[in-house]
């Protein structure tokens, strides 16, 4: 009797944590949310509730607490949802560990959700304007719990794949959907199968590229840490149709939760039999290995990734042979994106034709960006391909925030460029953007507003090429390094009237004669905002002068004679005695002696100063 | 020569047993390289040369080589370290919300500039490229904690904080 009494209680206690009839508080625990203390909300949240005995009530009473990965929008984390049995979810943006105990009292206990912490409806306008093929569950399922993954479908395209199609298959279903390389090569992502699974080899290796180190990309970081299991079964998908013996997941060592909650992904995944041997008991067999990054953009290159991983210097190669046909010690080895293999699981599920319908002619399915910069909604997002630069930094970011005018986006960081407001309505496909100057890349879109200086912008790459170069090939070595003593020059006031055609002409020969990817495009922010921003170039060079009053070397104070009031504020707050006049006469600033100190400009009232 | 090869003996004396340790972890397996660099740094804080000395033993492979690799990665350190780690993200998000201000001012709080070690060994500085978390921007990583959309003020008494945890 007692014993049926304790089996009953516990039954109760799984259901209501199993099925969902307790509230459960789900915590944005991606690297975003923990930098805005997700981790001392969420321990927060566990304290509060079991203090009040709620973590082992009953029936409709019992609270959970959960983590989830990314949930977007970062600039309103720590993001909590809320739900309540019989009741739809609701998020609480910017929340603190202090504002814990009254969301628990009133909202959990009390039924009244607190309504002045609710996320806005721009935060729901946000996610609905979204077409979450891949980011659907990040933010949404605890990504150390497999049986979360399983439950929203997860790993049914892996038995389908494994157990009623062929390799063959498989390559031509994704060859059919159009899939590309999410990367930055675009490359069709079947076609590469369909090579490397050609060879003839007693080892093949498939390879997952987790090296995304491009200054403001993080939407890889974010399925690795929210979605693992999707990169998973995508990469064992793909192992299958193209016979690979082994596979790698090549992850930065700046990502240490990405590599921890893959490591937990693996194990998890192991015990299910969704990897390892005899997978799903379908005599396919595959182990997956971690293999961490030691801070080197250069391995990002799949040449100097697979060199990395053989423990030497990565430093890409020439080719041929290609890696799908000798690669990785030598055998045939498949390099993929994390982006790419997520896809795989949604096109084996949904069917090629499906996939097809969304995106342009050419470019198929969604890609995540990570929208950065000066734009009110900063996050990830993800949208059909052939979505417009417009729904994308206005609808969908928010627009500019400070009441500040669009300038330009740069797409595609290092090896991008950037495209000014006269493309705002194009289309974002990988051959768009190509023929405007710029690349996909791995979708970092960094918008820039009028205070962004676009010489500045192609300098602060180019020193990231530069610093990140492996040094083996002169025209990147050099050249990148070349072109970057000009362009510092230029930001100085230094600039000379033959900079320009230098930069053209060294630009076209770096892109020629470099060994790899990132020195083919380490010229093309230089070259992209020489292309739309010629006229700032010029007056860096021929006047000094910076546009945007951003580079620091060529600020001027000037008083505008027009709004000068002759107040004298100016002249008495001048530490350095540099400004001249009086009650009877203009202010006049003596650049000789101007520390560039703004003070005259803050006190001024009547914006005078410029 | 031997004047030069005294100067580069370490005052300290160093447990090579946690090398041998982590050697072990990782024998027969091939292109393990950089893992080993990897745990041994974990272990002992960076990378030097006695220990280097042990890895060229066990995996029969020249210092040099492993030097090359060693110095090619940005992760690996030479020289020793400081209790705390701060790195400030020097990406293109961080760069448009003025990231600048922020090593200005660890470099004027410390006196230290990029890639040196306080004399207390309290802190390293470091300018990193890009950490992924644009979306909150600028941002600075003290060891493993994150902090996000920091002013140069707000730096300021994050530093305070792991000076007094620490002393």
């Amino acid at each position: 009797m007692v014993s049926g009494t304790k089996t009953k209680k516990t039954k109760t206690k799984a259901k209501s944590s199993g099925n969902g009839k307790g509230s459960v508080i789900s915590v944005c625990l991606g690297t975003g949310g923990i930098a805005a203390g997700g981790d001392k909300v969420f321990e927060k949240f566990q304290k509060v509730i079991k203090s009040k005995k709620l973590d082992t009530a009953t029936g409709k009473r019992v609270c959970k607490t959960a983590k989830t990965g990314c949930r977007s929008l970062c600039a309103r984390d720590v993001l909590v949802d809320v739900t309540v049995p019989g009741r739809q979810a609701l998020t609480y943006e910017r929340v603190t560990a202090d504002m814990v105990p009254q969301i628990v009292e009133e909202h959990l206990v009390n039924n009244t959700p607190v309504k002045k912490w609710l996320a806005k409806d721009s935060y729901y306008k946000f996610h609905e304007t979204q077409q979450k093929l891949i980011l659907g569950n990040c933010g949404a399922i605890d990504p150390e719990n497999i049986d979360e993954y399983v439950i929203k479908g997860g790993y049914k395209a892996l038995g389908k794949a494994l157990k009623k199609m062929t390799a063959k298959e498989v390559i031509d279903e994704v060859s059919k959907a159009g899939l590309r390389g999410r990367g930055g090569g675009g490359f069709e992502t079947g076609a590469k199968w369909e090579l490397c699974a050609k060879q003839d080899a007693d080892e093949k290796f498939i390879i997952c590229n987790g090296d995304e180190g491009g200054p403001g990309a993080f939407s890889d970081r974010s399925i690795m840490e929210g979605d693992p299991h999707a990169l998973l079964e995508g990469m064992v998908i793909g192992a299958y149709a193209i016979g690979a013996t082994k596979g790698y997941i090549y992850v930065r060592a700046e990502y240490p939760l990405a590599v921890e909650r893959l490591h937990i992904a693996i194990k998890q995944a192991k015990e299910r039999g969704f990897l390892g041997e005899n997978i799903l008991r379908s005599g396919y067999s595959l182990d997956i290995v971690i293999k961490e990054g030691a801070g080197a953009f250069v391995c990002g290159e799949s040449t100097a990734l697979q060199f990395s991983i053989e423990g030497k210097r990565g430093m890409p190669r020439t080719m041929p042979p290609q890696s799908v046909e000798a690669g990785l010690w030598g055998k045939p080895t498949c390099v993929n994106n994390v982006e790419t293999f997520a896809n795989v699981p949604v096109i084996i599920n949904r069917g090629a034709k499906w996939y097809s319908k969304i995106g342009t002619k050419k470019s198929k399915g969604t890609k995540i960006f990570s929208l950065t910069g000066n734009v009110k909604n900063d996050g990830l997002i993800e949208v059909p391909m052939g979505t417009t630069i417009r729904k994308i930094v206005f609808d969908i970011g928010g627009g500019i925030p400070k009441k500040k005018k669009f300038k330009a986006v740069q797409i595609g960081g290092p090896s991008g460029g950037c495209l000014p407001e006269s493309y705002l309505d194009k289309p974002i496909d990988y051959e768009s953007l190509l023929e405007a100057g710029a690349m996909m890349g791995s979708g970092s879109l960094v918008v820039a507003d009028e205070t962004t200086c676009m010489v500045d912008m192609a300098r602060f790459f180019l020193d990231f090429c530069a610093k990140e170069s492996c040094g083996k090939c002169p025209p990147c070595r050099v050249g990148t390094t070349l072109m970057l003593d000009i362009l510092i020059r230029i930001t100085q006031g230094e600039g000379k009237e033959e900079d320009l055609e230098t930069l053209e002409k060294m630009s076209d020969e770096i892109n020629t004669m470099s060994l790899c990817g990132l020195g083919q495009t380490a010229p093309n922010p230089v070259v992209s905002t020489i292309r739309y921003f010629r006229d700032e170039y010029i007056a860096h060079i021929r006047d000094k002068d910076c546009p945007a009053a951003s580079c620091v070397a060529l600020h001027k104070y000037t008083v505008i004679p027009d709004k000068c009031t002759k107040c004298t504020l100016c002249i008495k707050n001048c530490p350095v005695d540099a400004i001249s006049g009086s009650k009877d006469e203009v202010a006049f600033i003596d650049k000789e002696k101007c520390t560039e100190c703004n003070l005259c400009y803050e006190k001024c009232n009547f914006m005078a100063i410029k | 020569m031997g004047k030069a090869k005294k100067q580069s003996v370490q005052v300290e004396t160093i447990d090579l047993s946690l090398a041998e340790k982590i050697l072990d972890k990782y024998r027969g397996e091939d292109g393990c390289l950089i893992p080993v660099l990897q745990n041994i740094q974990n272990e002992y804080g960076y990378l030097q040369e006695s220990v280097i000395n042990v890895v060229s033993e066990r995996l029969n492979m020249s210092l040099s080589e492993i030097m090359g690799v060693a110095s090619f990665y940005d992760q690996f350190h030479l020289k020793p370290r400081g209790k705390h780690i701060i790195k400030v993200c020097t990406g293109k998000a961080c760069h448009v919300k003025k990231a600048e201000g922020l090593s200005a001012k660890v470099i004027d709080r410390l006196k230290i500039n990029a890639n040196e070690t306080t004399e207390d060994r309290m802190f390293t500085f470091e300018e990193v490229p890009c950490l992924g978390a644009c979306g909150i921007a600028p941002v600075v990583v003290v060891d493993k904690d994150v902090h996000g959309t920091l002013s140069p003020d707000k730096l300021g008494d994050v530093l305070d904080g792991y000076a007094k945890s620490s002393a």
